[in-house]
């Protein structure tokens, strides 16, 4: 073989890398975002691959997202009071006592592959939520359906006497166990969507979790837009859906949905004009604030962050000394200085504004009380108090608050804490068997009602996990709150429940979150909610004279 | 040589035999498992899920029915992506990872290759210093700290290059490839610049010089072969090093391989996608490895009487 | 003159040439320099660092270098030279303790074998290429997953990589050496295996894998980094260069400096230890030119 012939490969190798440069250089003309603009498609950062978009199997916000483009229910919420507005169903009755919704189907509703959608789908997909070896995580939704949860559990087996009926084809009537005022905005979220039972069914039976019916060349729904690809890891493409009732109205011709699994790739993907819309790091929020970026979207999330107490270790079992813990939290510092994201301090557990809901707190800053709180306790000046561990998820964000209320606590009460941190799944594991003394947590509202906060710690509640039990709290939620007369008198109820809660304090509050993100100026119509939901079928793209925000 | 390929190859089943065991035991033995969730698992669904992906036999027999399905290439469902197949995962990944591999490669051959014999060509002199200390910048600058910087520098200041996806716009391929081929890149400078040195010494090599052959001439015809034996020998240990590389530029450049998927199994407990790229990776070392012996071989007349010798 | 003390004359010869050929390399003492001077910094760093480990002032938050804070603060208003001499400790820690682990089982392995030949040899020798054929970055990275990231656990990984080239290196080594005469004359005097290893052997074999020794810290400690990248390195409250350099990389446009005093400093090492290598394979082996 000829030698030479290396250095003809060498030089043909090089001069087709510089070849590429120099295609690459041109390229930066037509970036997603101009091009976007001028096509009508919008490109969404979208954090992770989904794990499902079955809307009975997803949860997590990135499905959230996709689901929402891709199905409705029968209400949707408004992109900014998140009041419900018609989706599927054209309008709604309610009876006198509130327990019986009946919903008017419009006629005109089509699944995306022209089929009618009716009554009947609700009827067929609502039971097969509730089958329970499909593992749907949020059952729990469909609760305040009249006997939802005996089904569910199996204590009855007949379905028809679940109150939900198809009256005829286009009426749709649901009795629920009690009054829930929240229970319209159930229905937006995607546990209680609609499926197609003919694609499902072909796909595998109903009850079978993970059949392929969501993928591409198969899935069929019934929202503003449907599925054209999914690229596994590399992005999902959503266009227009013309069966759509409301296809006329809807602005966008396609959405492009990008895995970045990273913020900080995420965010610079923005710059560089490859996105209409991302997340971006805390630490660089101060950079957009300061140069006013209008790209710079923050607004309240509904969520708190808290710490929980497994309030059956032993130094931690006097309310005292929670209270104490409680009071040397500078949240005002924390929130300044490390999170920087405009967020808020937390004083309850339920953000205040849920609906109207300003729950009231005599919890604050206060070393002095506190010092005094732990003396009263058997602890003067941290003397004698054993060292305690907080357990954290591994993120940096987690690990910032930890050192500083770590920091707090040695300063005000000299008291030693330890800090671990543990992988998600096995951190999971962890609280969930209690075996733990503090642990970080977080809580999103999955709807706007201060029920979705406070139940979380009842006796029982699945996701209390921190031992701590009081009858009177369950009562004043499970019994009265259900069977008040008016929405104030309601409110007035869990400020009840919640002075109880605040008064043991098995959980700090620390802070309300803020969702922070990037949103390029040409998005018309975004729509600023406190659920930090998008509504695909309102915005649409205004191409500007400019170029795209510098950082 | 044939004799020396199937030899190989009945070597990799025992290794593969291990190597899917210890992994087997490691996944299984990781505190929280794939069903773990922020909300509450109701006890009945957790059963179901269970069940319905075996978890509830005893392990043995786990055991003995995925060595089962492996045997017959199924990997499994995938835990966390409920309807996806792991075969379906990889066979998306994996050209992906491959052709970053293969570029990364190319470009640390090129330039490393390039650098080394420049190199080479004047010992000691400035010719020689300045590839030389540039490939030891390289080895010391790792691939997160690279990569981030070019971004930085082409991607959004100067705007020249995309900064993510793989295949989506022209010119994507192009960072993701320098930051991984880079660090090998110095590597292969320094030892083609060795080998080199080595051939270049030789009295062979004096006797071509003395009946006036051009130096070009001399390099590519007779130095190169000799010269190149310690970088080929490098090929194997350095395609394992691009795979475990490809982890971090993956996540950096937002590439859709199946080092950035890696990872987020462990994390996410996705037994069956663990296990399942554990084998597929091993697999496709030995296959390298084997390939890249035989190359060597091929390039070294001395090994090969070697390897008959022992076979 | 008897066969023992032969040896010790090429032995003191070997090591005076070597010296003489390292002296006049100046990046190789450049280097060695370096690490002397870092090492001994770490070592004293309890009683020389200007403020404690975990000293912090939120109100400060990250501030560029300044005469109180000589390579400024980070996030958390921890003064950066502080960190970086605290992190050295660990990663250099790391890097010698690692290595010193591969050290040992690679040299062990490596002479029984050379030393055995026959079938021993070929046993052990295939074992080392099975284990060659295996991707160490999964196991490591699921090794990790698995049993929490133990700094202790940490170590024996990343040893457990590298000891696989030292043993193929003194096995090569070995067998060259079992053939030369003054060990059959070794033999002939009596002398047991163990004793013809420990004394002639080992200490004739410890020009390559000093080379390679200097030339496995670099790597091991990039591997580290390369795991803490992943979030399965160093764990907090510890540091480590490859901890602060991932994070100084998120924050590199607003806080430059949180990346570049760890990123010099890391690279500093790096360069010093692989010219150190250099310079010892070039006194030691003058023609050796592989790696």
């Amino acid at each position: 073989m000829p030698r030479p012939q290396y250095q003809s490969k060498l030089l043909s190798l090089t001069a087709s890398a510089l070849l590429l440069f120099t295609l690459a250089s041109c390229s930066d003309h037509q970036n997603n975002v101009t091009a976007g603009n001028l096509s009508g498609t919008l490109h969404w950062g979208n954090s992770t691959e989904p794990q499902s978009l079955d809307p009975h199997i997803a949860t997590g916000v990135p499905e959230h997202h996709i689901i929402s483009a891709l199905m409705e229910g029968l209400i949707y919420k408004d992109g900014e009071t998140l009041e419900p507005r018609p989706g599927v169903a054209k309008s709604w009755d309610i009876s006198e006592d509130g327990r019986v919704y009946t919903f008017y189907l419009r006629e005109n509703a089509r699944w995306s592959n022209g089929d009618p959608h009716n009554a009947h789908d609700y009827v067929w997909s609502w039971w097969r939520a509730l089958q329970p070896a499909l593992g749907n995580l949020y059952a729990y939704m469909y609760f305040p359906i009249e006997n939802a949860k005996a089904y569910y559990e199996g204590e009855i087996s007949d379905f028809d006497q679940v109150g939900v009926k198809a009256i005829d084809d286009f009426t749709l009537q649901v009795r629920l166990a009690n009054p829930t005022p929240y229970f319209l905005q159930l229905l937006d979220h995607y546990s209680l969507f609609p499926v197609h039972r003919a694609t499902v069914e072909k796909f595998g039976t109903a009850d079978q979790r993970g059949t392929r019916w969501t993928y591409e060349g198969n899935m069929v729904g019934n929202g503003a837009f449907q599925l054209k690809e999914w690229k596994i890891n590399r992005r999902i493409t959503v266009e227009r859906n013309p069966y759509y009732w409301g296809a006329d109205n809807v602005g966008l011709n396609q959405v492009v949905f990008y895995p970045t699994e990273n913020v900080t790739t995420e965010e610079r993907m923005f710059r560089a004009g490859q996105l209409h819309y991302s997340g971006v790091p805390s630490d660089k929020i101060a950079t957009y604030r300061e140069a006013n970026n209008p790209a710079l979207r923050i607004q309240p999330y509904l969520g708190t962050y808290f710490y929980r107490f497994n309030v059956d270790t032993p130094q931690l079992q006097d309310k005292r000394v929670r209270r104490a813990l409680a009071m040397t939290i500078n949240r005002d510092q924390l929130v300044t200085q490390i999170l920087k994201g405009g967020q808020f301090p937390a004083y309850a557990i339920t953000p205040p504004g849920t609906m109207g809901y300003y729950p009231e707190s005599d919890l604050k800053f206060d070393p002095q009380a506190a010092r005094q709180l732990m003396a009263e306790a058997g602890y003067p000046n941290g003397e004698g108090f054993p060292t305690t561990e907080i357990l954290y998820n591994t993120s940096e964000g987690h690990r910032k608050i930890a050192v500083a209320i770590q920091q707090m606590w040695k300063k005000y009460l000299n008291i030693d804490v330890t800090l671990l941190n543990q992988e998600w799944k096995v951190y999971l594991d962890t609280v969930s068997n209690h075996h733990y003394e503090m642990a970080r947590a977080g809580w999103i509202g999955d709807y706007v009602d201060p029920n979705n906060f406070l139940d979380m710690f009842l006796c029982n509640g699945g996701n209390n996990r921190t031992n701590w039990c009081n009858p009177e709290y369950d009562r004043l939620i499970l019994e009265q709150a259900p069977t008040a007369k008016s929405h104030a008198e309601r409110l007035t109820i869990f400020a009840q429940a919640e002075k109880i809660l605040l008064e043991d304090m098995p959980v700090i509050p620390i802070y309300v979150y803020t969702s922070n993100n990037l949103v390029h100026p040409s998005v018309k119509n975004f729509g600023r909610n406190i659920l930090n939901q998008a509504n695909y079928r309102e915005m649409h793209l205004q191409p500007e004279a400019q170029g795209a925000p510098q950082q | 040589m044939i004799r020396f390929a199937i030899n190989r190859l009945l070597q990799a089943i025992p290794v593969l035999l291990v190597v899917i065991s210890v992994t087997f035991l490691l996944v299984h033995s990781a505190p929280g498992g794939p069903f773990s969730a922020d909300k509450a698992v109701p006890p009945e669904v957790a059963r179901a899920l269970e069940a319905q992906y075996q978890l509830d036999q005893p392990l043995w027999q786990q055991y003995i029915s995925y060595l089962g399905d492996v045997i017959t290439g199924d990997f499994g469902p995938s835990f966390k992506y409920p309807g996806r197949t792991v075969n379906e995962l990889i066979a998306a990944g994996f050209p992906v990872t491959a052709e970053l591999a293969l570029y990364a490669m190319l470009v640390a051959l090129v330039i490393g290759i390039g650098a080394g014999v420049v190199a080479a060509m004047r010992p000691n002199t400035m010719q020689d210093y300045i590839p030389m200390s540039a490939a030891m910048l390289g080895i010391c600058m790792p691939s997160f700290l690279l990569g981030p910087i070019l971004v930085l520098i082409f991607g959004i200041h100067l705007e020249w290059l995309p900064i993510s996806g793989w295949g989506d716009i022209p010119g994507d391929k192009i960072l993701p490839a320098i930051t991984l081929g880079t660090g090998y890149a110095a590597y292969i400078a320094r030892l083609s610049r060795g080998g080199m040195l080595e051939v270049l010494s030789q009295d062979y090599i004096r006797t071509a010089r003395a009946k006036g052959l051009s130096e070009s001439l001399i390099i590519t015809k007779h130095a190169l072969r000799g010269g190149l034996i310690p970088v080929v020998a490098f090929l194997g240990p350095a395609f394992a090093g691009l795979l475990g590389g490809s982890f971090v530029v993956e996540t950096i450049f937002q590439i859709p391989g199946l080092g950035r998927f890696y990872v987020a199994s462990a994390f996410n407990r996705d037994y069956t996608m663990i296990l399942g790229m554990t084998i597929f990776f091993a697999a496709l070392i030995i296959v390298f490895n084997l390939l890249s012996d035989l190359l060597a071989l091929q390039l070294n007349p001395k090994l090969r009487q070697q390897a008959r010798g022992h076979h | 003159m008897d066969a023992s003390s032969q040896s010790t004359e090429q032995h003191s010869s070997l090591w005076l040439d070597a010296w003489l050929k390292l002296r006049k390399n100046r990046l190789a003492l450049f280097g060695f320099a370096v690490l002397i001077i870092f090492c001994v910094v770490s070592l004293l760093t309890p009683w020389i660092a200007p403020y404690g480990y975990e000293q912090q002032d939120l109100m400060l938050g990250a501030t560029p270098p300044s005469l109180e804070h000589w390579l400024g603060t980070d996030i958390f208003g921890r003064d950066m030279l502080t960190r970086i001499m605290y992190g050295g400790r660990v990663s250099l820690m790391v890097g010698f303790i690692a290595t010193a682990v591969a050290l040992v089982i690679g040299i062990l392995w490596g002479a029984i074998a050379g030393f055995m030949g026959g079938r021993v040899d070929a046993l052990m020798m295939r074992i080392v290429d099975i284990l060659y054929a295996l991707p160490f970055m999964i196991f490591i990275v699921l090794l990790m997953v698995v049993f929490g990231r133990n700094i202790l656990l940490l170590f024996v990984a990343i040893g457990a990589v590298e000891w696989l080239t030292m043993a193929r290196i003194v096995r090569g080594q070995v067998m060259a050496l079992r053939k030369q005469e003054f060990i059959e004359a070794a033999y002939s005097m009596g002398l047991s295996q163990w004793a013809i290893i420990r004394r002639h052997i080992i200490p004739n074999t410890l020009g390559p894998v000093i080379v390679y020794t200097t030339l496995t810290i670099p790597s091991v400690m990039l591997l580290e980094a390369f795991l803490s990248f992943l979030g399965l390195g160093i764990q907090p409250p510890q540091s480590s260069w490859g901890l602060l350099i991932n994070y100084g990389v998120e924050t590199m446009e607003e806080y430059p400096w949180l990346l570049i005093f760890p990123g010099v400093t890391l690279s500093l090492t790096l360069f010093a230890l692989n010219f150190l290598g250099d310079g010892l394979r070039d006194a030691l082996d003058p023609r050796a030119a592989k790696d």
